[in-house]
């Protein structure tokens, strides 16, 4: 067990510094950060200006060995358009993501767990039905789509929700259901699946040959391995809600980092991107180990790997 | 067939199967696995089932207690009369309620691969004392006293240390020492063992088949050992149970069967060259293919690869009938020993 997370932690530290390095050449691929970062009709001299005022101008090595050191310090050089430090803005911003992301995720879990393992324990029934079609629809409707029907629909026809902004839970509610409905479809055909295999396996045999009832052989024996199954998806689509934000905070105007990516690339503001990247990447490196150390919880063959 | 004739025993079946039917409904079409077998199981008797892949040892088992997946699998008709002690009921027509209850506690099974028969997700000992918790007044600490008893009680050493570890942590031998812990946890009164040996090397075998034998003299137990080798069925059965093509062709004591096999198949399985007569063919290997399921079988399900096929064999089954021999069966239209089609009665 310590091995492994150990194993993976190391693992988890070599990516971010991947990560990292990565960030910093991207930037400079096309020979010349500074025209790249500043407005197409800026004049030389103004380029020239930003240049030296940005670092451009001193050799390559330089260069990359002052942004590790910024980097490991936490900065990412300010923003210039809010002209404030870009990694705390990015910081500031957290709360709001992860409020929504996790909102989005309860819903989703909420919903698609309970509908797989019906559709699985019950293939061909009218439920089944209606857990495929939902996890269907849930993969197939885009969800700045959706977010637009439930704010026409729940928002301007019936008014139970604002249309938009961070106010309390009730301005959560259609974010969440927008962002976490892709999800939602997702899990929701991964547990129906999940529980299918996982019926025909021997153990549940095992389990039904020594007189245990359904709900028991349920919750002790199906549900546990389908959540291994389960852990494995999580975490990559709660990295991919923070992606999916970008549009999903934009059209509810949710001061969360999707919406400031946006901003941020239409106002070519590049040390606030790289801050983002750095941080996202961060973000989903952490998810994978918290994926890592789930799985060594449930599943005891890892936990007494040698 | 006639009850009660087959056994030296005097006790009555503590298991009465008749005429039962189990089809599958695929999308090829209805398979015939299993075709009015009947048997009876003594108390505390160990019979053999024997027969090649596919012969529907497994699912007229299985069946007894609606072990088979349903769908496809469907009990088209039958009697499976269960006397024990407490009960009389007819399995075949038990709720699902009343199935479970019977299940793991009078009935205990042990599976083939013991490699994926075990959850990987819980110790040991909570899938043993689960069982316990289900059908007995033991709870907690003393349920958990009695499985560390029972994992003695089964040859695994250091018991107590090795209630809490995983199946993961065992070796085939032992998690089939597990498996029929499981089995035997509440004193059941039969064991239904479906080729328990096979997925083991021989040396672990040769114990696990000196297990059961042990346990079942010990306790009691009646058990029902299916198995592909005739040399591990001889070793712990005291009859045996030979089917072919979803249908019982012959059954006997053991080594009366072994001896003076009646039906052709047994022949060809035991790999014996009939003495009987020089004109009659040898039969070592068996040829040709396993027979279609896929439509009930209206005459000898074994005529196309049998040597000894006349006429009648191709236009009517034969039914098991005694064979001189106390408490020997066998479904076959040709007599061995007199070396004659059988007379027919009509
Ligand atoms: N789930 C199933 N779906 C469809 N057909 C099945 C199913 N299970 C069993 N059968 C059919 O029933 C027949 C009898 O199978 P069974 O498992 O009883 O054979 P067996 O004698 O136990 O063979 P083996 O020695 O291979 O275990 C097989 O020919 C198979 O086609
Ligand atoms: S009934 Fe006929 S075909 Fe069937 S086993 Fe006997 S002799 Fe062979
Ligand atoms: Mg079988």
């Amino acid at each position: 067990m310590q091995r492994y997370l150990l194993s993976r932690l190391i693992q988890s530290v070599v990516l971010m510094i991947g990560v990292l390095v990565l960030v910093f050449f991207i930037v400079r691929l096309t020979g010349d950060p500074a025209r790249l970062m500043m407005p197409r009709d800026a004049s030389p001299e103004n380029i020239q200006a930003f240049r030296e005022a940005m670092g451009f101008d001193a050799p390559l090595h330089v260069q990359f060995f002052n942004y590790m050191r910024g980097a490991l310090t936490g900065d990412f050089g300010r923003s210039l358009h809010y002209r404030a430090p870009a990694m705390s803005l990015v910081v500031e911003r957290i709360p709001a993501t992860l409020e929504l992301a996790l909102a989005a995720l309860f819903f989703a879990l909420v919903v698609s767990i309970p509908l797989g393992i019906i559709g699985g324990t019950r293939p061909g029934s009218i439920w089944d039905t209606l857990c495929r079609g939902i996890g269907l629809i849930g993969q197939t409707v885009p969800n700045f789509w959706l977010a637009l029907m439930l704010i026409v629909f729940f928002s301007v026809e019936l008014r139970w929700f604002p249309t938009f902004g961070r106010d309390g839970l009730r301005s959560l509610v259609l974010p969440a259901i927008a962002l976490g409905f892709f999800p939602l479809g997702k899990f929701t055909r991964l547990v129906r699946a999940s529980v299918l295999e996982i019926r025909n396996e021997d153990y549940i045999r095992t389990a039904y040959s020594k007189g245990l009832l359904e709900q028991h052989i349920l919750t002790r024996h199906i549900f546990r391995n389908v959540a291994i199954t389960l852990v494995s998806i999580v975490g990559v689509q709660f990295g991919y809600m923070l992606g999916g934000s970008i549009y999903i905070e934009s059209i509810f105007a949710w001061p969360g980092i999707g919406r400031m990516v946006n901003e941020a690339v239409q106002a070519r503001d590049f040390p606030l991107v790289q801050a983002i990247a750095v941080f996202t990447a961060g973000f989903v490196v952490l998810l994978n180990l918290l994926t890592d150390i789930a799985y060594a919880v449930i599943d005891p063959r890892i936990r007494y790997e040698n | 067939m006639n009850s009660n004739v087959n056994s030296n025993k005097n006790d009555k079946p503590i298991l009465e199967v008749r005429d039962l039917h189990v089809r599958f409904d695929t999308v090829d079409g209805v398979i015939y696995a299993v075709n009015g077998v009947s048997f009876d199981l003594y108390p505390g008797e160990t019979l053999g089932v024997v027969g090649e892949s596919g012969s529907g040892k497994s699912v007229t088992m299985m069946s007894l207690l609606r072990l088979i997946p349903e769908p496809p699998g469907r009990i088209v008709s039958g009697t499976a009369r269960f006397r024990s002690r407490e009960d009389d009921l007819d399995l075949l027509q038990l709720n699902m309620r009343q199935r479970a209850k019977i299940r793991g506690n009078r009935i205990g099974f042990i599976f083939q691969d013991p490699m994926s028969s075990l959850n990987p997700l819980i110790t040991i000992g909570e899938q043993i004392k689960e069982s316990l918790e289900r059908h007995t007044k033991w709870r907690g600490p003393e349920a958990r006293q009695r499985v560390v008893e029972l994992l003695e009680h089964v040859g695994i050493p250091d018991p107590d240390a090795r209630y809490g570890n995983y199946p993961h942590q065992f070796s085939g031998g032992m998690r089939q020492r597990v498996m029929i812990a499981i089995a035997i946890a509440c004193d059941p009164d039969i064991i239904i063992a479906d080729e328990p040996t096979t997925a083991l090397d021989v040396t672990v075998q040769a114990q696990i088949v000196d297990l059961t034998r042990r346990l079942s003299e010990e306790l009691g137990i009646a058990v029902i050992w299916i198995s592909h080798d005739l040399g591990v069925v001889a070793g712990i059965a005291e009859r045996v149970m030979v089917m072919y093509g979803g249908t019982v062709v012959e059954t006997g004591v053991v080594d009366d069967l072994y001896a003076h096999p009646r039906h052709p198949y047994t022949v060809g399985l035991l790999g014996a060259l009939p003495k009987l007569h020089e004109n009659v063919p040898e039969l070592v290997n068996i040829s040709g293919t396993p027979p279609s399921l896929f439509a009930a079988p209206s005459r000898c399900p074994f005529e196309p690869r049998c040597p000894w096929a006349f006429k009648t064999c191709r236009e009517r089954r034969p039914a098991l009938e005694s064979v001189q021999r106390d408490g020997h069966f066998s479904a076959c239209w040709y007599d061995m020993e007199k070396d004659k089609p059988r007379e027919v009665r009509r």
